[in-house]
């Protein structure tokens, strides 16, 4: 991007610089001893163009909507339309849950994103032994297709789209979403929105198991194929990396086993002989939105390049659209703390920021309160109120890609882009993404990092305001969300009605359907379509894949 | 020889929640800190725990929870504990709290909650504070 | 009821706090011990071995599951390393096991190996003579094959089983040729994977080189098993099986065989006992900080300290 002669001369003021600065530095020294990103990156006192200058604008950088659309996918990206502001949100029944979602859609967000509790993210039913205490308590309760139909009455869902975060039963709950909308007379062509479905990223991060790997993998593929074929406004998977980070991973480590992840569903569905054109377009992504500023920002350009050159160039996409990566953003929930929670608004508001000069699709911000519990009204209130306020006030929305040309950023995008390469291509070597994961690999690169990143803040390498740096006694109180007890029985109680009032032996029939075809080869959605149409329960369905496909158990890995 | 007998922790995952993050950093911890620690891995029930508690012969369970069921899983533990005669086995919690579950807990026979944010110092020393190798 | 018969009569509570006080070197444990030995010798035992990440713990799991069905009860010793620098341990093995522990027949029980000072090997042994006195039919002891500590352990088993996976190569030369000479039973695990053909062929030259080193006159099979999928596991029971029918089907295998375990057990416990009490005496009396300092500030050597040390004490007899 510069010429040779303006380099050199460059190369020497910089050089006549440093001398000053370590001069100046040797009086007073430096403020910390290592300057580096909360992922451990170390950074430069300054970057110039000489970080650059192997750059060629239009190969590396480009325009937006071009490739490799390191400044967006799209080409007006918010100059034609803003991210959707999509709160993720479930508490207790799916009235409770609908009301939560009615007032969001009243304050302005543009998109639902539903919470569900840990057990139907497990595919258990409330009355199950092992969800004792657990209804309601993290998400939503849905045992059946009567609590779907509940949780989004008066809801225009042919006019909003739904994110679903659900993995193993994702392929349950979206039948039971599409029954829900059919019933209502929306066609399955019409209704748009995202089930998670990610299982790779259950078993290295998130852990809601059901089913081993392989199985899991044939069910994903299913879902692929049938939004293909039958919902074609659909995000059939939203391959994700913000639980690997939760979980503790650095910023390249997050970018990269993402990435790989869905690599290896790419090629799952290409091996069911599928035409990559035919569903990549389709295929989604979801990051983390975590506290360094700029290195999250390189992140998700960065994401977006490696993303398009591994499409054109590892499965030669033809479609443009199959280079595109679209994601959704959520800020970190563990970069927020329980002391002196009014702190997290603060926290949120700057992740947000970051995602949005990133060029997120969709974007969470998280409550103040959710170190606590689940959020109250309020609280979700203000965190999307953050997002109005980015979107709205700051200007940073009036151009695209603003940061774009900025010699820190555009060098950490480089470089986090080839960290990232590196990793995949050492999990190609391992032979894949779940041969990594059988072999432990991407857990225990995730395990030290947390280790090692807890171990900073122990010995206050790395501040947390409020936590091991300007932590006062008192408290300001901060009100929180309370479950009703009354909840799980209730819920019981609602779910043996409608078993009783549907019709058992249809439900037998389509269970015995559903089991033959998981031992065949055979496209399981339309089966499963079939049973939660027939009312039944979520662990019935689930229970027909333990016994024909195995049960997962964690494997420990520490 | 008269040494301090070493102790040796459960550290598990009571009910259905995965998040293990903080399970496994606080294990990496108390290995550090010279305790054996047993690990049993995610999706325990409370009866499992306690089996494995009375098998292993540990002095202390450490019993995490971010998903919000802690009011019935921790109490559960402890009541199954007791009905075996390991009452003197020491349960603490970590994990995600609202303020006033904790003396809720702390009722039910909970010895300690750690919320988030405490230094994994101060986690080690409270235990080898108040934790002693069951006679 | 003593301590001991509790155990007899298959008190879990005891026996956990046997073998832990057993750990902790108690003295009124090796009384305990004393009192449990002649209800010992019934139980099969059988050591299972290999290099971390070959799936023993896997492995074992369903060797529960294939053990139970066929009506047997079952004790497991999973034994993990202490690290070096802390002396602590994480015993993660019983994660892959425990859905038999609610099983009342299956008894589970995580162990460290606490290092070089006269340490788990012994405790290990006990804890197994421990499980045997409660009536468990059949003790899995499971431990990382590396060092030598871990194949003594296993030379208190009646059939060992080690255990290893494809793409080893050049690291299956660089097995201890101890580890060779202690397997009854070589399982190839993870047999889906890449080079399981070579890694088969390697061990098959390697046992056939040398039929004078088969031990009582049993030539080790090879088996590949996928663990996971309880592929292959029905297989390994019915070899332990047919070694076991080896050993008791000739009065001369049967004693050499008891012979074997009698004389390890008994000197692996002199041995241990010896280092325990002199190295703990040696470093409780300070002496071995004065040895240490006089070598440092170079005022004697090493051999000559060393020497000072044991004329002390086993010159004169009385220690």
């Amino acid at each position: 991007m510069f010429n040779k002669k303006e380099l050199e001369e460059i190369a020497a003021d910089n050089k006549r610089w440093q001398r000053i600065f370590k001069e100046s530095v040797s009086k007073t020294p430096e403020r910390l001893k290592r300057f580096s990103t909360v992922s451990g990156r170390p950074i430069q006192n300054l970057y110039t163009p000489l970080d650059l200058r192997d750059l060629d604008y239009s190969k590396d950088i480009g325009l937006p909507g071009q490739y490799p659309f390191t400044r967006g996918v799209q080409p007006s990206m918010y100059r034609g339309r803003l991210w959707t502001m999509r709160m993720f949100a479930g508490l207790g029944s799916a009235r409770d849950t609908n009301k939560r979602f009615h007032l969001l859609v009243n304050e302005g967000q543009t998109g639902l994103s539903t919470a569900f509790d840990m057990p139907t993210l497990m595919g258990y039913d409330t009355d199950s032994p092992r969800s004792r205490g657990e209804c309601g308590r993290c998400g939503v309760a849905i045992d059946t297709l009567k609590d779907m139909e509940i949780l989004f009455e008066g809801l225009p869902i042919d006019r909003i789209t739904t994110s679903m975060t659900i993995n193993p039963p994702a392929a349950v709950l979206w039948a039971m979403y599409i029954a829900m909308a059919e019933k209502r007379g929306i066609s399955r062509k019409v209704i748009g929105g995202t089930i998670q479905n990610d299982m790779l990223k259950e078993f290295i991060a998130q852990k809601t198991f059901m089913c081993p790997p392989e199985p899991s993998m044939r069910l994903i593929t299913d879902t692929i194929e049938f939004g293909t074929n039958e919902v074609p406004r659909w995000n059939p998977i939203s391959i994700s990396g913000y639980h690997i980070r939760e979980a503790g991973s650095t910023a390249v480590q997050e970018l990269a086993f993402t990435l790989a992840d869905g690599i290896a569903y790419v090629e799952a569905a290409l091996k069911r002989g599928m035409d990559v054109d035919s569903f990549a377009p389709r295929l989604s992504f979801f990051f983390n939105s975590h506290l360094d500023f700029f290195e999250e920002i390189a992140k998700f350009r960065a994401a977006r390049r490696i993303w398009a050159k591994i499409m054109k160039k590892r499965f030669k996409a033809q479609d443009p659209r199959s280079l595109w990566l679209r994601f959704h953003t959520q800020t970190a929930g563990c970069s927020l703390t329980a002391q002196q929670p009014y702190n997290n608004i603060i926290r949120t508001t700057l992740e947000a920021l970051a995602a949005v000069l990133g060029g997120t699709q969709s974007l969470h911000t998280n409550s103040l309160d959710e170190v606590l519990a689940l959020p109250t009204e309020e609280a979700a209130t203000i965190a999307l109120r953050t997002q109005q306020i980015i979107a709205e006030e700051v200007g940073i929305a009036n151009t695209i890609d603003p940061l774009g040309g900025s010699y820190f950023l555009e060098r950490l995008t480089n470089d986090m882009e080839e960290e990232a390469f590196a990793y995949i291509t050492k999990i190609d070597e391992m032979g894949g993404m779940v041969a990594a994961i059988e072999k432990n690999y991407p857990q225990l690169e995730i395990a030290d990092a947390a280790y090692q990143y807890q171990k900073q803040i122990d010995e206050k390498e790395k501040s947390v305001i409020g936590v091991n740096k300007y932590v006062t006694g008192e408290e300001l109180p901060v009100e929180i969300l309370q479950i009703e007890e009354e909840l799980e029985r209730n819920q019981i109680e609602w779910t043996n009605e409608v078993k009783s009032s549907r019709n058992n032996s249809k439900v037998k029939a389509a269970l015995q359907r559903l089991g033959e075809a998981a031992q065949g080869d055979d496209n399981l959605m339309y089966p499963i379509v079939d049973a939660v149409k027939a009312y039944a329960t979520e662990q019935e369905i689930c229970d027909v894949f333990r016994t024909v496909f195995g049960v997962y158990r964690d494997p420990g890995v520490y | 020889m008269n040494k301090k007998r070493r102790l040796r922790v459960l550290v598990a995952k009571p009910g259905l929640d995965g998040h293990d993050r903080g399970a496994r950093i606080i294990a990496r911890a108390y290995r550090d800190a010279g305790f054996e620690v047993v690990y049993t891995g995610l999706h325990q029930t409370p009866e499992e725990i306690v089996q494995a508690a009375i098998q292993e012969d540990v002095d202390m369970i450490g019993l995490s929870s971010l998903a919000g069921a802690h009011m019935y899983l921790f109490p559960r533990v402890v009541e199954l504990l007791k009905e075996r005669g390991a009452h003197d086995i020491v349960v603490c919690g970590g994990g995600i709290f609202p303020e006033e579950d904790i003396p809720k807990l702390k009722k039910a026979g909970i010895k300690e909650i750690f919320t988030p944010g405490t230094p994994l110092t101060e986690v080690v020393a409270w235990v080898e504070q108040n934790v002693e190798a069951r006679r | 009821m003593s301590i001991a018969e509790k155990i007899v009569a298959g008190d879990i509570r005891a026996a956990a706090r046997l073998i832990r006080d057993i750990d902790d070197m108690l003295p009124e444990a090796r009384e305990t011990l004393k009192d449990l030995y002649p209800f010992t010798g019934k139980a099969y035992v059988v050591g299972i071995t290999g290099a971390p990440g070959v799936g023993k713990s896997t492995l074992v799991d369903q060797l529960i599951t294939h053990l139970r069905k066929a009506g047997k009860t079952v004790g497991v010793l999973a034994v993990d390393p202490t690290s070096p620098f802390s002396g602590g341990a994480i015993l993660g093995d019983r994660v892959r096991m425990q859905r038999h522990s609610m099983d009342e027949g299956v008894f589970i029980r995580s162990m460290a190996t606490r290092g070089a000072f006269g340490g788990l090997t012994q405790s290990t042994r006990s804890a197994i003579d421990v499980l045997d006195a409660m009536g468990k039919d059949c003790i899995l002891v499971e431990t990382v094959g590396v060092g030598q500590d871990e194949i003594d352990i296993v030379q208190s088993a009646d059939t060992t089983l080690i255990v290893l996976v494809p793409g080893m190569g050049d690291d299956i030369q660089a097995l201890k040729a101890g580890i060779l000479e202690v397997g009854d039973l070589f399982i190839v695990n993870k047999a889906d994977r890449e080079g399981v053909d070579r890694t088969v062929n390697d061990l098959r030259l390697m046992i056939e080189m040398d039929e004078k080193r088969y031990k009582n006159g049993w030539k080790p099979p090879i088996l590949t098993v996928q663990a996971v999928f309880d592929k292959g596991v029905k297989e390994i029971i019915d070899e332990i099986e047919k070694h076991a029918a080896h050993v008791r089907s000739s009065s001369e295998r049967r004693s050499k065989a008891r012979y074997e375990k009698v004389r390890n057990g008994l000197s692996e416990m002199i041995k241990d006992r010896i280092i325990h009490e002199v190295l703990s005496d040696l470093v409780e009396s300070g002496e071995f900080e004065t040895s240490l300092q006089l070598v440092l500030d170079k005022k004697i050597d090493p051999y000559t300290a060393c020497d000072n040390i044991i004329s002390k004490r086993f010159r004169h007899g009385n220690k």
